[in-house]
């Protein structure tokens, strides 16, 4: 009779289907240099799986697991963490790392897994029929790029010919992503560009600065992470450049880029893809379900916080890829393929971000096989010092996709043809 | 005056400003080296760990508070209070002796005798040890850094308008010349008169000056060597504190504030590693040098030459002089 009985729970366990949680790795760095950059978004990302968990019951019924590891912003540990966590079902990475991004767009391909770089990474990875797993909607550094020329258009009254921009820049891959793009909208627009490196790890910007005050720009436009935002925000007060000048792309706008200058960051402006402050429904949820219970993954001190929302948005465009997915499919217990297979049908509405709690928290878009960039709509916030708060100076608009495309088409194509990549879009 | 002849002297200025921030860093390895023969890859990290305490002394931020909520489940991380900034450097120079001594008990006492590789392996382990534990103490977040002596007199930034309006009148161009880097010159002349006085003057400075020649003559006199170290690195945890509040007033209190060790190595190899005025003519030599070669070939070569230049600077002065300008010759017979 027992012998019967262990039979049929054994029988019955291997018929029923094995609900497995749902793995989000999350590759973080909440220590070193740019740790107060990297806890923020981290802490963002990892609260709203919690939230889908404690008040939804997961994605489609499954629960999520969020799987940490940390990088240091390091692209060899990065590397490291993909291959120590993809094993575990990874549905999507997000490697917060334009380095570890490269890295790895041909390990995610061959494993068929899904990547995210929300916001960075390689710009022509937009190019879907190309780089048919890394996705980088809603938009990139050359959508910032122009974004921020679009900005000093429309506050020039559509003519910005003759004016002086210069870009002080982080001397290294990323800091260089926007200069192709400058240059075409330069020869576009007529206006004068100038560049500026700053060298690793940015501490030291005396001879940038000084040369901005010999030559005195109209703008200053800045590509920078880490202590190099706070050091050029410090000098731009300094030499008393007019911070309503000065704009930063999203990565060197956050509260602790500004608040070292105290007073004199005032007006500093940043480029951004989704909105600033907690004013949004999501936010009391995430109070009450993750804060409140005591699960929150930080102190829960960072919540509205500009990289704290950029990590929960991004979550949040990683959930409901899992729930297309899951409708795609017919299944809760999806595979990271599955998992491509819904981010690339992914389609975001104004009605599903009030839904969610967050209206006009970000842009609307499609994503299509040919399209994994988005719609590449740019908004401008300004820093208030009084107030120590961001806010939206401008609509999400739309950048020059005319110079953009022409850009990713070439970028793309080279890599294509480097890496025999054949259509994938057919 | 030629646009170009007033843009070079300012940038030359500026460059000199630098340097006395690098030499600032300088002083600490130098101290050290001279000392105990010990290279410390840890001074960056001493520099970091000593703002960072001294920013959490003054907010009365609650150390290790997010350890302690961890394993307690509660939410304290402030005790509430505000101390004042002279208070603050006061505690914060205790703290960086007792660290001084904690290092000296728990990890050089035991590689007395050891190959000079050792010792800079142990200070490579230390850095990594300390920036772990900054980061367990104080959190990763950014802080800002306010030293000041009464509301109105705080670590001044911004252009010096003195300055901008005589050399205007002068020039009929303004110079630039920070209000921080006017301070930090000023801070570095007293500090280098104060390290050479006691050094000179002092029982403890001469017995510093004794183990730093010869280990072994100082041993014989009875000076003790363990003291002399424990002096030797709660006064480089002192420098640190210095450019620790230098550094971090520019850019807040952060981790990446333990790389500014590596703005010091072209100038300890330029001034030699056991001179303390070779550390602050090296640093003025390699400011000047680099602001001035980015100035004038910077544009040429798409700019960014500063890290590079400041070691190639350094490099050639060691082809002439390896042991750099006001170095030790060191002479070995078979």
């Amino acid at each position: 009779m027992k012998k019967i009985f262990v039979t049929a729970v054994a029988s019955l366990m291997a018929a029923a289907p094995a609900m497995a949680d749902l793995v989000f790795p999350s590759l973080s760095y909440r220590t070193g240099p740019y740790a107060a950059g990297g806890i923020p978004f981290a802490d963002g990302y990892a609260d709203y799986f919690t939230l889908l968990n404690e008040r939804d019951g997961g994605i489609g019924g499954v629960m999520t697991r969020l799987l940490e590891c940390e990088t240091g912003y390091n692209t060899e540990k990065g590397v490291e963490c993909y291959e120590s966590t993809k094993g575990e079902g990874a549905l999507v990475y997000q490697p917060l790392s334009t380095g570890i991004t490269y890295q790895l767009i041909p390990k995610t391909t061959a494993d068929d897994i899904p990547m995210h770089t929300m916001g960075y990474g390689r710009t022509s990875a937009a190019n879907g029929d190309v780089f048919s797993h890394t996705f980088n909607y809603p938009g990139t550094y050359w959508n910032g790029a122009s974004g921020g020329i679009n900005y000093l258009l429309e506050i020039n009254g559509g003519d910005i010919k003759g004016k002086k921009v210069a870009l002080v820049y982080h001397n290294s891959a990323y800091g260089k992503e926007p200069i192709r793009t400058l240059e075409e909208l330069q020869k576009k627009h007529g206006f004068e560009l100038s560049l500026l490196p700053v060298d690793h790890p940015g501490q030291e910007q005396k001879s940038q600065w000084l040369q901005i005050r010999r030559e005195k720009p109209d703008y200053v436009m800045m590509w920078g992470w880490g202590v190099m935002n706070q050091v050029a925000i410090q000098e731009a007060a300094n030499i008393r450049f007019p911070m309503e000048n000065f704009i930063g792309i999203w990565w060197s706008g956050a509260e602790h880029d500004v608040l070292p200058a105290g007073e004199k960051s005032n007006g500093y402006k940043a480029l951004t893809f989704h909105n600033v402050g907690r004013d949004f429904p999501v936010f009391a949820d995430i109070q009450k379900y993750v804060v409140d219970a005591g699960k929150a993954a930080g102190a829960g001190d960072q919540i509205g916080n500009v990289l704290y929302n950029r990590g929960m948005y991004a979550a949040m465009l990683a959930a409901e890829a899992a729930k297309t997915a899951q409708g795609i499919h017919g299944t809760a217990d999806i595979t990271p393929s599955m998992m491509r297979d819904g981010m690339e049908a992914l389609s975001i509405t104004e009605e599903k971000m009030a839904a969610l709690g967050m209206p006009n928290f970000g842009p609307s878009f499609d994503v299509s096989c040919e399209n994994h960039g988005g719609p590449g709509l740019v908004g401008v916030t300004q820093w208030d010092a009084a107030s120590q708060t961001w806010s939206l100076i401008s609509d999400f608009k739309e950048t020059d996709m005319e110079v953009i495309s022409a850009l990713i088409e070439a970028d793309s194509g080279s890599y294509a043809a480097e890496n025999n990549i054949e259509s994938q879009c057919k | 005056m030629p646009e170009q002849l007033a843009f070079a002297i300012e940038v030359f200025l500026n460059g000199l400003m630098s340097g006395v921030l690098y030499a600032l860093v300088a002083l600490g390895f130098v101290l050290i080296y001279k000392a105990s023969g010990i290279f410390n890859f840890a001074q960056g990290v001493m520099a970091l760990f000593a703002a960072m305490t001294l920013v959490g002394i003054q907010n009365g931020q609650v150390p290790f508070s997010h350890l302690i909520n961890a394993i307690l489940g509660t939410h304290i991380h402030h005790f509430g209070w505000h101390i004042h900034s002279v208070l603050a450097i006061a505690m914060t120079v205790l703290v960086m002796i007792a660290l001084a001594w904690a290092v000296q008990k728990f990890v050089f006492r035991y590689l007395v005798g050891q190959e000079p590789i050792i010792l800079f392996m142990a200070t490579i382990g230390l850095a990594y040890f300390l920036e772990g534990f900054a980061d367990l103490m104080w959190g990763s977040e950014i802080k800002t850094l306010d030293v000041c002596l009464t509301a109105n007199a705080c670590l001044p930034q911004g252009i010096n308008l003195a300055i901008d309006e005589t050399t205007y009148n002068w020039f009929g161009y303004g110079f630039f010349i920070d209000n921080l880097d006017i301070t930090a010159t000023i801070v570095a002349i007293i500090l280098v008169i104060a390290l050479v006085a006691f050094s000179q003057y002092t029982k403890q400075g001469r017995a510093m000056r004794a183990v730093a020649d010869d280990h072994q003559a100082a041993l014989s006199v009875g000076i003790s060597l363990n003291f002399i170290w424990v002096l030797v690195w709660s006064v480089a945890g002192f420098v640190a504190l210095v450019a620790g509040i230098m550094w971090g007033a520019k850019s807040g209190v952060q981790f990446s504030l333990s790389l500014i060790a590596l703005k010091a190595l072209p100038v300890l190899m330029l001034g030699g590693f056991t001179s303390i005025p070779g550390a602050i003519v090296g640093g003025l030599i390699i400011g000047v040098g680099e602001k001035l070669f980015e100035f004038w070939v910077g544009p040429l070569v798409g700019g960014a030459t500063e890290n590079w230049f400041a070691y190639v600077l350094a490099l050639v002065f060691l082809v002439f002089r390896p042991q750099g300008l006001f170095g030790e010759k060191i002479i070995e017979r078979v």
